[in-house]
């Protein structure tokens, strides 16, 4: 086959070929609008400020080694006058972290951005392996997943930086607009499509710079930079539900690969349609969310088994029950929040009559947990009535683990999904 | 879900081979003995004696390189499982004509998983 000239300098040869818009590159230009597209994004949605302090929440995986190479290029190339951090938590699991720290320590030296590392050990008493040696490896997850959101916010606080950003990507925040929607979680289906997470439980902003970015272009970026990334994979994880959800979008991807993109974009416009509160929607900035602090954060581990039901759910909860449009019919409610907007087709949508009562939850107020003074939706935040259960050696009283978990955190969790599949 | 993807018998025919470089990389080396780069033999002819092009080096691969029985998480329905990117001397295979691209004595192959975390 006779090589592609590349659609944009017509010189080189094409290597990459776009999954959003089927364009065939050369390397050089690839990299270049990989970087240009994330510079967009960030300077769309006023992302940074000159001076700010981010910490980059850093794996040494390809997501977030990518998102601190691109970072690191384009606060040179365009001035931002960022002082960029790189964060890693470490769970304590042994064998583990110590390849994927490395790797943050070796590209801290690449990027020449200081690193630091928190250990579950410092941050709780206890690392994922004693965890693990306490309850055995079913439920541990919920551990590591509550465990870490809270760690990158304390990380962050530690070194008095206010922003973390992650590297999630679209294919990740499809895969969890999936989730949400195979569930009927209009709320947390809204949330999931910010691109700032601003929180009320705690003062740090959360942002995603690579949320228009495809997988397949991370990992093409990394490859074509020849980019030092390691291969993360959480050994305590078994997560079939995302991995049902992931499958579901890499076969799409494979048919119609701009699906990905158009799933994102999709969940962007459904969340305009939720009503004001209950999708945590805010007012302050376009595509802001607030959320409970403990609700949504890199990294957690075993998404499907890590998340109690906290009081911002009660609230939502609560708001729901209040609107009155909402308690009659809820696809009613897209359409009349919809005028003027591009959803003409929504009027045919059948309406159907709310047929489950909304689950009623103590209500509960933000306020500082009285063990750790960490901000918390409840009296005891979830990391010490987790710790106070592995002190106690009773480590699953205090917790409800529920089904309802849409960190979109695919970090540490992700696995390929067939391992769940007996050989043969 | 196919998970008997490796079809072909264990009889290999043909005598003459091709060196061609493959590499394993974003976790599916661990399905590879660990190891990212390999040095292999691909012979010229599969068994139906056409000239031996990706999808061939898929099941070849699958049933004399592959020592990790979880056949599914490399191949699925036939060929290479969605998710994993197939790179033809640096080239997305979608620009050499992915399963059909007839391989050339010294080409690279590099599959890479986007699947593992980041
Ligand atoms: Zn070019
Ligand atoms: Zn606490």
């Amino acid at each position: 086959m006779a090589p592609t000239p590349c659609a944009l300098c017509h010189t080189s040869r094409a290597l990459i070929i776009r999954p959003k818009n089927h364009q065939k590159l050369c390397k050089t230009c690839f990299v270049t609008i990989f970087e240009t597209e994330i510079h967009n994004t960030i300077t769309a949605n006023s992302l940074f400020h000159r001076g700010e302090r981010i910490a980059i929440g850093a794996s040494g995986g390809k997501d977030s080694t990518v998102l601190a190479s691109v970072l690191k290029t384009l606060d040179e190339r365009h001035d931002y006058g960022l002082d960029l951090v790189l964060l890693s938590i470490d769970e304590g699991i042994k064998g583990y972290r110590d390849d994927s720290l490395e790797t943050v320590k070796r590209n801290a030296l690449q990027y020449e951005m200081p690193l630091e590392i928190v250990g579950y050990d410092e941050l709780y008493g206890w690392t994922m392996d004693q965890v693990v040696e306490q309850i055995g490896k079913k439920g541990n997850c919920t551990y590591c997943g509550v465990f870490r959101r809270q760690a990158l916010d304390r990380g962050a606080a530690r070194l008095g930086i206010k922003h973390v950003v992650t590297g999630h990507n679209a294919d990740d925040i499809a895969e969890t607009l999936m989730m949400n929607l195979l569930r009927g979680d209009l709320p947390r289906l809204a949330r999931a499509t910010g691109i700032v997470t601003d929180s009320t439980a705690s003062e740090i902003k959360r942002s995603k710079p690579l949320k228009y970015a495809y997988e397949k272009e991370i990992v093409l970026y990394a490859h074509h930079k020849g980019l030092d990334y390691f291969t993360t994979e959480c050994i305590y994880s078994p997560e079939a539900f995302r991995g049902s959800a992931r499958t579901l979008i890499k076969n799409l991807e494979r048919i119609r690969p701009s699906a990905i993109l158009d799933v994102v974009r999709s969940g962007e416009d459904m969340a305009k349609l939720v009503p004001e509160g209950v999708g945590g929607g805010s007012k302050r900035a376009k595509d802001v969310v607030v959320i409970d602090g403990e609700e949504e954060g890199p990294g957690g581990c075993g998404s499907a088994n890590g998340r109690a039901s906290g009081g911002e759910m009660a609230a939502m909860e609560q708001k729901l029950r209040d609107d009155e449009k909402a308690q009659e019919n809820e696809v009613e409610i897209t359409v009349s929040t919809l005028n003027g907007q591009r959803h003409e087709g929504t009027n045919t949508v059948p309406k159907q009559p709310r047929t489950k009562a909304p689950r009623t939850m103590p209500k509960q107020q933000m306020g500082n947990c009285s063990r750790c003074g960490y901000l918390s939706s409840q009296a005891i935040c979830k990391a010490c009535m987790l710790l106070e259960g592995l002190n106690k050696n009773r480590p699953k009283m205090q917790i409800q683990v529920g089904v309802d978990e849409e960190d979109n955190s695919p970090t540490l969790t992700r696995r390929m999904e067939g391992l769940t599949i007996p050989p043969g | 879900m196919d998970i008997t993807p490796c079809r072909f018998g264990t009889s290999d025919q043909s005598l003459e081979t091709i060196p061609i470089a493959v590499e394993f990389s974003g976790g599916l080396e661990l399905l590879f003995s660990n190891q990212r780069k390999h040095q292999i033999s691909l012979p010229t002819k599969d068994e139906d004696g056409q000239t031996a092009n990706v999808a061939f080096l898929v099941q070849y691969l699958c049933q004399h390189l592959m020592k990790d029985r979880r056949k599914e998480l490399f191949v699925m329905g036939g060929t290479v499982r969605p998710g994993i990117l197939v790179l033809i001397n640096d080239a997305d295979w979608e620009l050499e004509g992915e399963n059909s691209y007839e391989l050339q004595n010294g080409d690279n192959v590099l599959f890479v998983s986007t699947l593992h975390g980041g």
